[in-house]
């Protein structure tokens, strides 16, 4: 049972150290990027999009208003050359800048980054976004084209439409989630979130009212530490009740004192226990490693 | 032993502890968040001298005390902080060194014509290739006018096939009774031409990393129209003037498809021999030449939009035509391939 659970931790473990890259800056040390999900590129991409449709329709409305549009051919050059320069323009245009993110980026948290080290040229950029034109629009290509000509089949479409759909998913079918147009620039999508610097819950006073053992502090490792931290932070006072639960069966002691004082009083001296041992070069993974 | 007892407490801890890490060195990180904010909100202009210089010395800060943190830190909260930080500060001080103008005049003076100077081998090849689609279609149309409906699409033709008179194609040239009704849809029709032609252009750099196969099938499509077009004017006596409505924007915009061919293909090429480097290595920085050279050819296609959609319906003189394209033609080639001072360098 316990054997089976620590080969789950130990594969969640490898799981997520395949998505870090090493990305050593010139002072050595190393930025450990995480690649950025298809999810969450896939999340950004339908921002970005929903984002032009209303940018081009509000655009149109302030046309209408303004009384350009009497003349009915305007509005078609605006929607046809606005729908143009912002498709292409608007992921090169947000990408150049200092964060390297169209919206719907910043908003997952992503950001572009040349897979070199290097800094992000602008002829990546361009050549990155190009090739989208390909992959968005060549399998709505290849459905229009079977749809429009009677003759060819079903199946023909189909295996077109399957064709260029292999190019537009490429990204799913490589480690390092490039779409083909990523592969082309040389760059890479990495996670780039913002971290609020959150208060420390290792100083204070009222966590000193409980004292463990040695023998109490030795069941757990760094993977519940963090899990521990993850839940005070949390402050919610079910889950805070459940681990609390579990951590006095585990070790043995009674229920006497609130769950936050009693949790918190027992991260403490984890995790000066742990960190203290991590001075000396140890460091325990998870309960399942040896102490 | 030892003693649980020892509670870890913040500044009057004895000896080392995780917590008077972070007290000592709180006020530098969220100095150096802040210097990010402004940075990133206002740019390098809006930073005083005194700013400036903390830049550095912040960001080394904040990746020194990352490296602590994560040998001797077990704060999951603290070390994704810092994390982040380090990496949004990277990207920062290390990103951009120009400013947005000198990178544009650096483009246009420099950067773009080396890049199509240096897919001159592909151009070539490329050009070569319409060259090779025209000749073909016009010498089958030419035999046999039958040929001309498998070439050219019914909605592409618009009336303009072998079965046409010559009044007809004369009035499609802009000259006779037909030419001045359209004047008031030009814009729509300009706008219409450099879209499509765009895509097309983009489309065939973009199919060149399929080892350059699909550019090249795209590129002599294009030809193909082209000769079998030629060939149904010159059948009615029409070569001349016909070439005059074509060439005014044509230099401009079969140029712009060669180079975007050149650009698919360079891709291809790296992709099948890339020589010593690996690969990815060399699709990359093909890609990155390519890139440069799109965004040329863009503006290339807007410039033939505009003496398409513009030049061409408003001026009907076939000789004034060709001079015009001439000079566009001299223009792009004097542009790109005249060696200037930065080759040297």
């Amino acid at each position: 049972m316990s054997a089976a659970a620590a080969k789950a931790n130990a594969k969640s473990r490898s799981a997520r150290a395949k998505k870090v890259r090493q990305f050593i800056t010139p002072e050595g040390v190393d930025l450990e990027l995480r690649i950025a999900s298809s999810g969450l590129r896939f999340g950004a991409l339908l921002v970005d999009l929903i984002l032009i449709v209303l940018a081009l329709f509000l655009f149109s409305l302030v046309m209408l208003w303004i009384g350009f549009a009497s003349q009915s051919d305007i509005t078609m050059v605006v929607w046809m050359l606005g729908a143009f320069l912002l498709r292409t323009f608007w992921f090169i245009g947000f990408e150049l800048g200092s964060r390297a993110a169209t919206p719907g980026k910043r908003l997952m948290g992503i950001r572009v980054v040349a897979r070199d080290g290097g800094r992000l040229t602008a002829d990546a950029v361009v050549a990155r976004n190009l090739i989208r034109e390909l992959e968005l629009f060549l399998p709505l290509m290849m459905l229009g084209v079977g749809a429009a000509e009677d003759a060819v089949s079903g199946w023909t479409m189909a295996a077109g439409v399957l064709w260029s759909l292999t190019l537009s998913l490429f990204l799913l079918f490589n480690r390092d989630r490039m779409r083909m147009g990523d592969l082309i620039a040389g760059t890479w999508v990495v996670m780039a979130q913002r971290v609020k610097l959150d208060a420390d819950i290792a100083t204070g006073t009222a966590g000193d009212a409980m004292l463990f053992s040695e023998a109490e502090l030795a069941v757990y490792g760094i993977f519940e530490l963090q899990e521990l931290e993850r839940v005070l932070r949390g402050k919610d006072a079910r889950a805070m009740r459940e681990v609390a639960d579990t951590i006095r069966a585990k070790i043995g002691r009674p229920v006497a004192e609130e769950d936050d004082v009693f949790l918190l009083s027992y991260y403490r001296q984890l995790k000066a226990r742990l960190e203290r041992k991590l001075l000396f070069g140890k460091r325990r993974e998870d309960k399942y490693a040896s102490d | 032993m030892i003693p649980p007892a020892a509670p870890t407490r913040a500044l009057d801890a004895p000896s080392f502890s995780t917590s008077r890490f972070r007290a000592e060195r709180e006020a530098d990180w969220i100095a150096f968040d802040l210097l990010l904010t402004k940075l990133e909100k206002k740019g390098a202009k809006a930073l005083t001298s005194d700013e400036l210089l903390q830049l550095p010395l912040l960001y080394r800060a904040t990746l020194s005390s990352l490296s602590i943190a994560r040998a001797t830190s077990l704060d999951k909260a603290l070390l994704d902080h810092l994390e982040a930080l380090s990496i949004r500060g990277y990207f920062l001080v290390y990103g951009v060194r120009e400013t947005r103008w000198s990178r544009v005049r650096r483009f246009f003076l420099y950067d773009w014509p080396a890049a199509v100077r240096s897919v001159w081998k592909e151009t070539i090849i490329i050009s070569l290739i319409i060259l090779l689609g025209a000749i073909t279609s016009y010498s089958l149309v030419a035999s046999n006018p039958e040929w001309y409906y498998n070439f050219v699409g019914e909605d592409m033709a618009g009336g303009r096939d072998p079965r046409a008179t010559a009044e007809y194609l004369q009035s499609t040239l802009g000259h006779g009774k037909a030419a001045s009704e359209g004047e008031s849809g030009l814009h729509v029709f300009a706008t219409y031409l450099f879209t499509h032609n765009s895509r097309v252009s983009i489309l065939s750099f973009a199919l060149g990393f399929a080892f350059g196969v699909p550019t090249m099938m795209l590129e002599y499509y294009q030809g193909i129209g082209l000769g079998a077009m030629m060939a149904v004017f010159a059948g009615k006596g029409l070569g001349f003037d016909f070439g005059g409505w074509l060439f005014i924007h044509g230099t401009t915009e079969l140029f712009a498809a060669a180079l975007s061919g050149a650009a698919g293909l360079r891709i291809g090429a790296a992709v099948v021999f890339p020589g010593a480097r690996s690969r990815l290595q060399a699709a990359s920085e093909a890609g990155r030449t390519a890139g440069k050279v799109m965004i040329g050819v863009i503006l290339m296609l807007f410039m033939a939009g505009l003496l398409e959609g513009f030049g061409r319906q408003l001026i009907t003189d076939t000789m004034l035509r060709y001079g015009i394209g001439t000079l566009m033609l001299l223009f792009w080639i004097a542009y790109y391939y005249i060696p200037r001072r930065e080759d040297v360098t």
